[in-house]
């Protein structure tokens, strides 16, 4: 073969085996750590899977928020005015976690029903929510407003 | 009235970089020099208008001038002078006045040292950054006016900087991030011009060289504040978290990297010529498009300031024009013939290709996943989130790969080199890393850990390629003089920032795999020991900063009987927002960073939730990182960057073409 022609040639595998093994790590990824979010009213109807890693999102219902006094359990209501999910959580909870603040919770849904979470995330700053909660929250409104 | 004049002066700095953008390009398609000459007067110009804009600005931060919208959202009388003059970058509009001061910056800069090249290319590159300002000029003056008036009714203070934003890591975590982000719009219009001109040659790649070396060292330093930041701010310990955001400024890294070793090529063989024109075009589109995500509000992060949905669309239509416009003149100028230059599998420049290929994949696949819950958003397929074990899955395996091809890297030559030979001056080296990793992992308290040992494997089979090509370059050497003028300063850079890869791949094996953590309740008087260290409770007192109420833990470390520090984490109040703040108390160690983090109160006895970590060597992450910082830069003093462009082959040092210089 031509050594010019050869080069290339070499170049060119080298580009495909590397971006194949690319694309199959990257399928290899998404197939278990990607996941859904769901609003509260959404895992009520039933709509979110049980047994897998997804997010929910909402407001921390008033007075919902109960903490364990020999543990780091805590138990609180998420809630976007439709529907509420009951969460337990295992650990340190963010700065700006509080009843009636938005927040979104990643973790399993329980066959009972609740919601046990491995992670909180409250928003980072007074003026700002996340686009998820800020959206739930305005679906629910538009909902209310039509009854 | 001073506010005025800063929006005056950026309206100013507006016209003259239309001027800037227009003049001298036409100029030199009709070869009027009187047009190209203006480019330098103008940079100039822009330059110093959008400095009096900024003073401006800082002014109106530093006298609490509350009826400017700005400061009454993200300043506060009670704030530390400090603090109110980082306030003036912690907010969207702010910020992007920073991002254009350091493009303007930079614009001088370029105009001042390239007065030797010829007068065609520098008017064009002028003219190139001379359109990214206006359109980012444009984003400030129509979408995001920092100097916006609440007038008649001012508010008596302001609500506040974001506590998180309240530290020193964050005066300096964004001008010298900027300084990297922004910097890769030289090597962009670098790679432009010379698309314009039709002609890619080994004198381009060197006079992007420099640009292109300190941009990335910048980049690399400003990744590496924000993450130490992130560290001993967010109160989480951890250092990485694979956010959207941090993407964003990682993957311009990822394509700079590439790009800082593909211009290796083009330069010492005037290879992968059209290759480098394109990286070059990808990098910088990467940094505006980080730049869109960050300030769009498409993502949910503490740097994402604006959630204004015209903001947004006007960078994706300004994203859209810089790629589609620089694509297609590349598809209509790029040379259609390559190269005829041949080189040997086992050459340099193949390792390089290696390293070209697997830091593209590696930018493309982080690029997938940031990107793919924006796409499914947008597709209606639901709200999708990528978490780090995608990008940790992805990632490593490809760095792990590079790794063999590093090592090689210094100790390889140019054009043809035999296997045979790196085996002579590796063999036994490599037995004696082999015996190293298996033995320092026993050394420490903890048992033996493969990945460890793996690390030291890697990390020191770098270093011995390091350290051979040294031994090559040092053999002999009777004078000085002879060994100033062999160890180039292109050469100590490479040599820091291999070194500097290494220590941050130690740094982050360990860190991962002997860290300790414990969430848990602590009573005042309780202890817990981790890897030897017994953290005792030994109470909460309350103390008053200058403008927020903390609870103060303190904790007394001790091991083996003896006090080893006493950490004071807080739980903050800001008085202004009313709102919350973990500040961490750590004992930094070259070996071992010790930290406590507070939660909330638990109960009604005075117990707390607590947050303590043991963290071995996760200093070394970030001293990696300064080594490969200051690594990238030092290789611009360089000698042959000088600038002495007439008779830029025959410059070349002697040392370098005897010895295979570095990358």
């Amino acid at each position: 073969m031509h050594p010019a022609r050869r080069q290339r040639l070499g170049v060119v595998l080298i580009v495909v085996f590397f971006s194949s093994l690319a694309i199959g790590l990257v399928m290899y990824a998404m197939r278990g750590n990607i996941n859904l979010f769901y609003p509260p009213s959404e895992v009520i109807a039933g709509i979110a899977p049980q047994g897998k890693a997804i997010r929910i999102g909402g407001m921390v219902e008033d007075k919902s928020v109960q903490r364990s006094t020999d543990s780091l359990k805590v138990k609180f209501v998420i809630t976007d005015f439709q529907a509420s999910v009951e969460v337990i959580y295992d650990g340190i909870l963010p700065d700006l976690f509080g009843e009636g603040q938005g927040v979104v919770v990643l973790g399993v849904l329980g066959s009972d029903g609740r919601f046990i979470a491995n992670e909180v995330l409250a928003k980072h700053d007074e003026n700002y929510m996340p686009p998820e909660i800020a959206d739930s929250l305005k679906m629910s409104k538009k909902i209310s407003a039509g009854y | 009235m001073i506010p005025e004049l800063g929006h005056f002066a950026l309206i100013m700095a507006f016209v003259l970089s239309i001027a800037l953008f227009l003049i001298p390009l036409a100029g030199s398609f009709v070869s009027n020099s009187g047009a190209m000459h203006l480019a330098d007067s103008l940079a100039v110009g822009v330059f110093v208008f959008i400095a009096i804009s900024f003073g401006c600005l800082s002014h109106a931060f530093l006298t609490d001038d509350f009826s400017v919208r700005l400061v009454s959202s993200h300043s506060n009388s009670l704030l530390p002078p400090m603090y109110k003059l980082s306030a003036v970058w912690g907010n969207h509009e702010g910020s992007l006045l920073l991002w254009l001061l350091i493009l303007s910056g930079w614009m001088v800069c370029v105009a001042i040292s390239c007065r030797s090249l010829p007068l065609v290319f520098s008017a064009r590159v002028l003219s190139i950054l001379g359109g990214i300002s206006t359109g980012f000029l444009s984003f400030s003056l129509f979408t995001s006016n920092p100097y916006e008036r609440l007038l008649p009714s001012i508010p008596a203070d302001g609500s506040d900087l974001n506590p998180l934003l309240q530290d020193i890591g964050l005066i300096i975590h964004p001008p010298i991030l900027y300084m990297g982000y922004v910097g890769f719009a030289v090597p962009f219009a670098f790679a432009l011009s010379a698309l314009m001109q039709g002609r890619l040659d080994a004198a381009w790649a060197r006079w992007s060289r420099p640009w292109t070396n300190i941009a990335w060292g910048f980049l690399t330093l400003g990744i590496m504040l924000g993450s130490w930041w992130a560290y001993y701010e967010l109160g989480w310990g951890g250092w990485w978290f694979w956010d959207p955001v941090e993407n964003a400024s990682f993957m311009p890294w990822l394509a700079g990297t590439a790009l800082v070793h593909s211009l290796a090529v083009t330069e010492k063989r005037g290879l992968f010529k059209s290759w480098t024109v394109l990286l070059a075009i990808f990098t910088f589109s990467l940094s505006l498009l980080g730049t869109f995500l960050v300030r769009s509000g498409v993502l949910t992060s503490v740097h994402a300031f604006a959630s204004d949905p015209s903001r947004g669309l006007f960078i994706l239509i300004f994203l859209f024009l810089v790629v589609g416009g620089s694509l297609c003149l590349y598809a209509f100028r790029a040379p259609a013939v390559a190269s005829r230059i041949g080189f040997n599998l086992a050459s340099r420049e193949s390792l390089l290709l290696f390293n070209n290929v697997i830091f593209l994949v590696a930018s493309l696949t982080i690029l997938f996943g940031t990107l793919f819950p924006l796409f499914m958003d947008v597709l209606g397929k639901g709200k999708y989130s990528v978490g780090p074990p995608y990008f940790n899955i992805v990632f490593l395996p490809l760095m792990a790969l590079l790794i063999p091809f590093m090592g090689l890297g210094p100790i390889a030559r140019w054009k043809e080199d035999r296997i045979r030979s790196w085996q002579e001056q590796l063999s036994t080296p490599v037995i004696a890393v082999i015996i190293c990793s298996l033995v320092f992992p026993l050394m420490g308290k903890d048992s033996f850990n493969l990945w460890i040992a793996l690390s030291i494997l890697l990390a020191g089979w770098i270093l011995i390629g390091l350290l051979r090509s040294l031994f090559d370059r040092l053999r002999g050497i009777r004078s000085i003089t002879t060994l100033v003028g062999r160890l180039t300063p292109s050469y100590i850079g490479m040599f820091l920032a291999h070194c500097g890869f290494a220590i941050s791949l130690l740094g982050i094996v360990v860190t991962q795999q002997n860290s300790q953590e414990y969430d848990l309740k602590m009573l005042p008087g309780d202890s817990k020991t981790l890897s030897g260290y017994t953290f005792l409770f030994a109470g909460v007192r309350s103390v008053n900063g200058p403008n927020f109420l903390a609870e103060e833990a303190i904790f007394e470390v001790t091991t083996e009987g003896k006090l080893v520090s006493t950490l004071l984490p807080q739980k903050r109040r800001y008085l202004s927002s009313d709102s919350i703040m973990t500040e961490a108390g750590i004992d930094a160690g070259f070996w071992r960073d010790l930290y406590v983090a507070m939660g909330e109160p638990v109960g009604s006895e005075g117990a707390w939730a607590i947050r303590l970590h043991y963290k071995p060597m996760v200093r070394w992450i970030w001293l990696g990182a300064i080594f490969i910082g200051i690594g990238g830069i030092f290789t611009a003093f360089d000698k042959r960057y000088r600038y002495r462009y007439e008779n830029l082959v025959t410059n070349e040092s002697n040392e370098d073409r005897k010895f295979a210089a570095a990358p």
